[in-house]
């Protein structure tokens, strides 16, 4: 397991999982997690049935891990429901109370929560979704990204210091994915910790720099997924390079252990380097003694899909 | 007791079809007494016989049964109580609001029909109408509490439910007199007979131990609802 430590500078908003499992009957759902989600936006990444959805109903006190603990900012979580003062949170089913209007659903939660002005923190909540101009229909009439957001409405009306998304962006269609992916990016920033799941690799892309990976039940890897794939020196690194003479840096790249395997194709090189800090040191200092110009370098497969797989594939051997 | 827990609940008990289902035994309870009274039927005996067949045997479990898993276990099921149980709201209070949802509807709807069947049939004689309205309202109580926890606890409360009532009160208790000791029905007929003086009507199971076993049933099963609901587990699709 790939891990680097989270940069906690406060305990505010802080989630902390110690060896957490979490098991029904004889089948394993989550297994000796330990895992700290601190300010900013994190992405709970995972296959389907990773026990992404089992982690989270932990951290938002629905399930109680079957050993270990969950607490938020060194209060344990289950049982206590005073930490939804501090916590909002969007579940993945689409269920909401469909007789309601959007209106009625989120003053509700601001009357729940027991906010002094619920009505001016319910306006805020829709207008920050861009849902104001269907306030008052039924949310049965709502599509499935209306009743997205509506949720999403309801849990920001009280502001909350943490917020905990499943699989937020299901349903929405992409001009509302983008709204709400810049919405969670904003209020990352702000330093709220926001933690969500997701089995789409772009959302988790565009969204967390941060990510946790869980696969199988596993906590496969922690961090910047950018750094994740650079720590994994066992697989090969492939890039794309394009430069004025391809031909001679091929042939003196192909001589230096760093990399593998050198192509020539009509877009350029592909290199297959095996020492990723080796090759990316190597490639300029070549380029310049030979006096090739370098007009691309690009890691072709350094997306969240391959390190996906490759954690996948690891964690199954 | 919270007022936006009770105002969800009544919207989603009154709002849709579930309003006929709770409607439709007590109008049927009133339209049977006055078709009786329209043949020239109605006398005390006829009275005393439907309430507790129909009004006290049937209505008041399948109202208690409807109002008291209604308000809470479609909730569980498809998940959206999480919209109040994320809130910092205690738990017990939840669960407290919901059963007085539960209560309020059959005590209204059961004390309304059962007086009125009742009234047409006996009119104010011997006490049968005050008797028996006083008996489904402490008896729809009880109904309410102990299927609302019957909805915390298990997804087949419909079930469970039906069989208790039907088996267990209905037939068990026909048969078996010690099991009368045991049944809500039975404890609200308790209180329609120490109210009433009419001669067409006496119970097995007395006042003194009715009473309270009403009262720790109500109480216990609302504790216990409490407790379940603060433990509730939801799980994702994972």
């Amino acid at each position: 397991m790939t891990t680097t430590s989270f940069p906690v500078t406060t305990r505010q908003g802080v989630l902390e999982l110690a060896q957490v499992s979490r098991w029904y009957g004889n089948v394993v759902a989550v297994n000796d997690v330990t895992m700290t989600i601190g300010p900013g936006v994190t992405g709970l990444l995972g296959p389907n049935g990773a026990g992404k959805s089992t982690l989270l109903h932990m951290m938002a006190g629905f399930l109680s891990p079957s050993s270990g603990t969950a607490t938020l900012d060194g209060r344990p979580i289950w049982h206590n429901h005073d930490i939804y003062r501090r916590v909002g949170l969007v579940p993945e089913k689409e269920a909401v109370y469909g007789f309601l209007t959007g209106w009625q659903f989120v003053l509700s939660a601001a009357r729940l929560h027991g906010l002094p002005a619920p009505a001016e923190a319910a306006t805020r909540a829709l207008d920050l979704v861009e849902m104001s101009g269907a306030r008052d229909r039924r949310i049965e009439t709502y599509s499935k990204g209306m009743r997205q957001r509506v949720k999403v409405a309801a849990a920001l009306v009280h502001d909350p210091q943490v917020l905990l998304l499943d699989e937020p962006f299901n349903g929405m269609d992409p001009r509302q994915r983008l709204h709400l992916m810049d919405l969670v990016r904003r209020m990352g920033e702000e330093g709220r910790t926001i933690l969500f799941s997701s089995h789409i690799l772009e959302e988790v892309e565009r969204v967390a720099q941060h990510i946790e990976v869980l696969v199988a039940g596993r906590h496969a890897a922690s961090g910047d997924y950018r750094e994740i794939r650079r720590r994994m020196t066992d697989r090969p690194h492939l890039f794309r390079v394009r430069s004025s003479d391809d031909r001679r840096l091929a042939a003196a790249l192909i001589g230096d252990p760093s990399s593998n395997a050198v192509s020539l194709t009509e877009q350029g090189l592909e290199i297959q380097a095996v020492d990723f800090g080796r090759f990316t040191a190597l490639l300029p200092r070549v380029a310049r003694d030979l006096g090739v110009h370098l007009w691309q370098v690009s890691p072709t497969d350094e997306d969240l899909e391959s390190v996906f797989s490759y954690l996948i594939n690891r964690s199954s051997r | 007791m919270n007022t936006v827990v009770a105002d969800i609940t009544y919207r989603a008990m009154l709002g849709r079809k579930r309003i006929w289902l709770l409607v439709l035994l007590p109008l049927a309870l009133v339209v049977i007494a006055a078709l009786f009274r329209l043949i020239g039927g109605q006398d005390e005996h006829t009275a005393v016989t439907l309430m507790r067949s129909f009004a006290i045997g049937t209505m008041l479990p399948l109202l208690g049964l409807i109002a008291g898993t209604g308000v809470v276990a479609p909730e569980i099921e498809d998940g959206t109580i999480i919209h109040l149980l994320a809130k910092p709201i205690s738990r017990p209070v939840i669960a407290l609001t919901k059963f007085v949802v539960a209560a309020s509807l059959v005590v209204v709807l059961a004390g309304v029909s059962t007086f009125a069947a009742a009234y047409l049939l006996a009119g104010g004689d011997s006490g049968v109408a005050t008797g028996f309205t006083l008996g489904a309202v402490v008896g729809g109580i009880a109904y309410a509490a102990v299927f609302l926890l019957l909805g915390v606890l298990t997804r087949h409360a419909v079930t469970v439910g039906v069989i208790y009532a039907l088996v267990w009160e209905g037939v068990v208790g026909g048969y078996v007199p010690g099991a009368r000791k045991f049944s809500i029905q039975q404890w609200a007929q308790s209180v329609a007979d120490h109210v009433s003086s009419s001669p067409f009507f006496s119970t097995d199971v007395a006042l003194g131990f009715a009473l309270p076993a009403m009262v720790i049933v109500t109480v216990g099963a609302l504790l216990w609802a409490g407790q379940r609901l603060r433990s509730l587990s939801l799980t994702g699709d994972d």
